[in-house]
């Protein structure tokens, strides 16, 4: 290969009808809808827009996946991904990122720019939860909704692969179920707010000595409090030496659910060199003790009296909420999707997965096996490996893949064309 | 640039030395071509040993996956992701490659001479050159627009033809061409495929697979002819191709058209000089050519002795493999005899996976007995031969199933008797979690088929997780 070679340009369509481009602007035109609320600052007649704003977007979905994926026979599917300007970090890519970036500053940092979408899904928040919206409904609804619509639309694109089927159906189950409906009818029914598929570190707060006197106030509070405690160090090792971390990362967790759904048509983007990986295994631990330390100072803080450690553990906990919080884990976790891939945040930085891929890599069952030698080295594993790990290498060695890092999503599997690859959580004895 | 520390030696006293120890370190080897064969070797001549390692190609200057060209065209991979090793792994494990033509080799004097007008000296010589697309003198074979598809450049030039594309037709019922047809679908150009056979690939898949084959072809929207030859290629007035005709007397209209109709070794250079070759360079089974320390492996070598039931040339990414692998062993001082093991192949026609393990013939040999079940949808298939009189099982053919090459491998080896396979089958399933299993189907198929009453014992992976769950 020479090096002119390297960018390729197709010089004939790729594939993507007018039928489709169709279908994209119906959905793109109910995003457009929420950024012209978002602008506007305030929203006229929220219920009839929301619904249509909504409306198209499932428009859009629904028709997108008649034209990509009902109109040919099952199978795996790629064409055009690394033609495609959204796909192939193009100017759509370029103006997606601006845009959910965009909307994650405003987010954590001036929700008053948000005013006009927490007007617009104020009348949802009343239906469920008896209360007027605050940006963080916003927030968990758009995701939500994310989730869910481009969840169906993973469905129908693996649909032949029964593995990808219950793994899409769980993590839309968690999100929709445990993150959403089941927080908001805990604040209508006056119980405190909480996340049952999040636990300390990824969500930072729970652990600290704030939450517990905050959930400590009634019984379900307190519940959660050790039940978050028992799923990180009980849970979360036997749950791991079963099935491996997948059994949170690619089927209940809520950044994975996302990374799934919507970030399924950026998993190539991953960065698949050493560099990269040596990066991803000093931050990923540097997060985790980031984590647990500013944890500890704040107990050490709140045994000592309050007083002792407290211009200590103050600030190492507002550093930790804005640069891991949120810079990390929203803006260039989620805003970074169509340049960076859709697990940035959960190679990278996650804190939970850094604890899961100790148990996964050190005491686990779980690992994908290679089928004999029968690679032929093509390396689709490696370019759909949303954490960046180069499955092939391991695979044309005819070695198993047993890496910290990988969440079990069996896309590796499901793209091999030769049937190379299984992903095996027990100890496969070979007659 | 790629002559980072390899150095032309004109006048070699190693020449004359004979093979010791202390040589291997400072020998030079010299590997004509960097596909699988050539690469395998270097690698695993490098694992054992300190000597001088030059690849030389005049295709690319990084081996990348063959088989995997079509997915750059479909736009799954870009040019880079087909290269199976990082570049720094290259000068890491001092192998270096020369992007280079070889005119001429001169075997008395041990010396390459390439079309720039370099000359290489070498002690060892792997020649692993690949192969070449067959073309059969039709007339028009030459316009534009009509090619093969196996070099890279083969692939831009297919991208450089597809612009403004109407039609494409493709020749030949085999890999090449079903990989084509596909290519060619992601674009949405339409294609027309022409199969000289009754049924495609029917010279390696019993009629039932062969069969599903077509009707997958065909719900992609493929015109697929069977039982039709090209008798020439139509030019335009441009020197490019405007339509085929057909032995039958057919005019079909494209502006493109695929030769895959198998291919041969790419040995035409070498031919007239005192290496002896017949299709292929004749090799003996340490993959020793009839020239001193010269070698040749993969597509580009014939087998004088081919083990029983194995061709003498097989093109097939996995035996170029194994033979780099074998010609490693006995460059590096542990001559090793090429033993292919029980053959295996792999291929995927549009969505539909096939795997082969053993010897599954297209036609049935009067001494084996067939189990063939297909799943109600035609997209999914399991084939056991076996031994009429003694039961052994001879092979395995699946569609759209996966199963484990080690254990199919050790049934195959040691004969196993059908009744205990079956009975073990799932063990042998390689499918993802949760997919259905139709191992039972295929015990219910044979008790049916025989009178005998016969049960699963084993589902896929049953000896794990759910052991634990009875303690």
């Amino acid at each position: 290969m020479q090096e002119h070679s390297l960018s390729w340009v197709p010089t004939a369509p790729v594939g993507i009808s007018r039928a489709q481009q169709i279908a994209l602007a119906l959905g793109a035109a109910g995003a457009l809808l929420l950024l012209v609320v978002w602008a506007a600052g305030r929203a006229i007649a929220p219920v009839p827009t929301l619904l249509l704003s909504f409306g198209l977007m499932a428009a859009g979905v629904g028709w997108f996946i008649r034209e990509e994926y009902l109109k040919q026979p099952v199978g795996i599917y790629n064409n055009g991904v690394w033609f495609r300007s959204l796909t192939a970090r193009g100017v759509w890519a370029w103006l997606l990122g601006v845009w959910l970036t965009g909307f994650y500053v405003c987010l954590y940092w001036f929700p008053e720019y948000l005013r006009g979408l927490i007007a617009l899904f104020s009348p949802l928040s009343q239906w469920l939860r008896a209360r007027p919206a605050d940006q963080w409904f916003v927030y968990g609804t758009l995701y939500t909704a994310a989730v869910l619509l481009m969840g169906i639309k993973f469905l129908f694109k693996y649909r032949h692969n029964a593995y990808q089927r219950w793994r899409t159906l769980s993590v839309v189950f968690f999100q929709l179920g445990f993150a959403w409906l089941l927080p908001g009818l805990l604040v209508r029914l006056q119980q405190p707010e909480l996340y049952f598929s999040y636990f300390w570190p990824l969500s930072y707060y729970q652990g600290t000595p704030m939450a517990y006197h905050s959930y400590a106030r009634s019984d379900l509070g307190l519940f959660y409090f050790f039940f978050g405690l028992g799923m990180f160090f009980i849970a979360t090792p036997i749950l791991t030496y079963f099935w491996g971390k997948r059994w949170y990362c690619s089927w209940v967790c809520g950044c994975g659910g996302l990374a799934e759904t919507a970030g399924d048509p950026f998993r190539h983007l991953s960065d698949k060199s050493l560099r990269a990986w040596k990066i991803e295994r000093w931050m990923i631990y540097s997060v985790l003790v980031f984590a647990v330390l500013t944890t500890a100072l704040l107990w050490a803080n709140e045994f000592a009296g309050r007083g002792l450690l407290r211009q200590l553990s103050e600030p190492f906990y507002k550093v930790y909420g804005f640069l891991i919080g949120a810079a990390f884990s929203g803006v260039v976790g989620v805003g970074f999707y169509p340049l960076l891939g859709s697990r940035v945040w959960c190679r990278f930085g996650c804190p939970m997965a850094a604890w899961l891929g100790i148990w996964q890599r050190k005491k686990s069952r779980f690992r994908i096996t290679t089928n004999g030698g029968q690679c032929i080295s093509c390396g689709n594993c490696s370019t759909y490996c949303e954490m960046g790990i180069d499955v092939r290498a391991y695979a044309q060695r005819g070695e198993d893949i047993l890496r910290a890092s990988c969440v079990g999503c069996g896309i590796c599997s499901a793209v091999c064309p030769r049937g190379v690859l299984r992903l095996e959580a027990s100890e496969t004895a070979v007659r | 640039m790629f002559f980072s520390s390899f150095s032309l030696i004109l006048n070699s006293e190693l020449c004359r030395v004979p093979y010791n120890a202390a040589l291997l370190r400072i020998m030079q080897i010299v590997i004509v071509g960097n596909g699988v064969a050539g690469v395998t070797a270097a690698r695993h001549i490098r694992k054992r040993s300190d000597c001088a390692i030059l690849l030389l190609s005049d295709e690319c200057d990084y081996f990348f996956s063959r088989t995997a060209l079509m997915y750059v065209y479909m736009g799954h991979m870009r040019a880079q992701d087909l290269k199976p090793y990082p570049d720094d792994f290259w000068p890491k494990n001092r192998l270096d490659r020369l992007r280079a033509r070889v005119e001429r080799i001169d075997f008395a004097a041990r010396r390459l001479f390439t079309s720039d007008g370099r000359e290489v000296a070498y002690d060892r010589l792997i020649l692993a050159t690949g192969s070449v697309p067959n073309k059969f003198g039709w007339p028009g074979q030459d316009l534009a627009g009509v090619q093969g598809l196996y070099h890279w450049q083969d692939l831009e030039s297919m991208e450089r033809y597809s612009r403004g594309l109407q039609r494409a037709v493709i020749v030949g019922g085999g890999l090449i061409g079903i990989e084509m047809a596909e290519m060619f679908c992601s674009r949405g150009i339409p294609v027309t495929f022409l199969v000289r056979e009754s049924s495609f690939w029917n010279i390696v898949l019993p009629p039932e697979e062969s069969a599903m084959v077509n009707r997958c072809i065909r719900s992609h929207g493929v015109d697929l002819r069977l039982q039709t030859e090209l008798r020439e290629i139509l030019p335009d007035a441009y020197g490019r191709c405007r339509a085929v005709r057909t032995v039958q007397g057919e005019e079909i209209p494209c502006d493109f058209v695929g030769l895959a109709v198998g291919v041969r070794p790419n040995v035409d250079f070498l031919r007239g000089g005192p290496l002896e070759i017949e299709r292929g360079i004749l090799v003996d089974e340490y993959l020793r050519t009839n020239q001193p320390h010269v070698y040749a492996i993969g597509d580009c070598a014939e087998l004088r002795r081919p083990p029983a039931g194995r061709r003498p040339i097989e093109a097939v990414w996995y035996t170029a493999r194994a033979m780099g692998q074998t010609v490693a062993h006995t460059i590096c001082g542990q001559p090793t005899p090429y033993d292919p093991g029980i053959w295996f192949n792999s291929a995927k026609f549009f969505d539909i996976e096939y795997q082969t393990y053993g010897n599954v013939p297209p036609t049935l040999p009067a001494e084996q007995e067939t189990l063939y079940w297909e799943h109600p949808n035609g997209r999914k298939s399991i084939r056991i031969n076996y031994d009429r009189a003694s039961g052994a099982v001879q092979g395995f053919n699946l569609m759209g199933v996966r199963y484990r090459q080690a254990v199919c491998e050790a049934w195959l080896r040691q004969q196993t008797p059908i009744e205990i396979v079956l009975q073990y089958l799932g063990d042998a399933n390689f499918d993802p979690e949760f997919y259905p299993q139709h191992e039972a189907e295929l015990v219910a198929l044979y008790c049916r088929k025989t009178g005998k009453n016969l049960s699963l014992r084993r589902s896929r992976s049953a000896t794990g997780w759910k052991k634990y769950l009875r303690v």
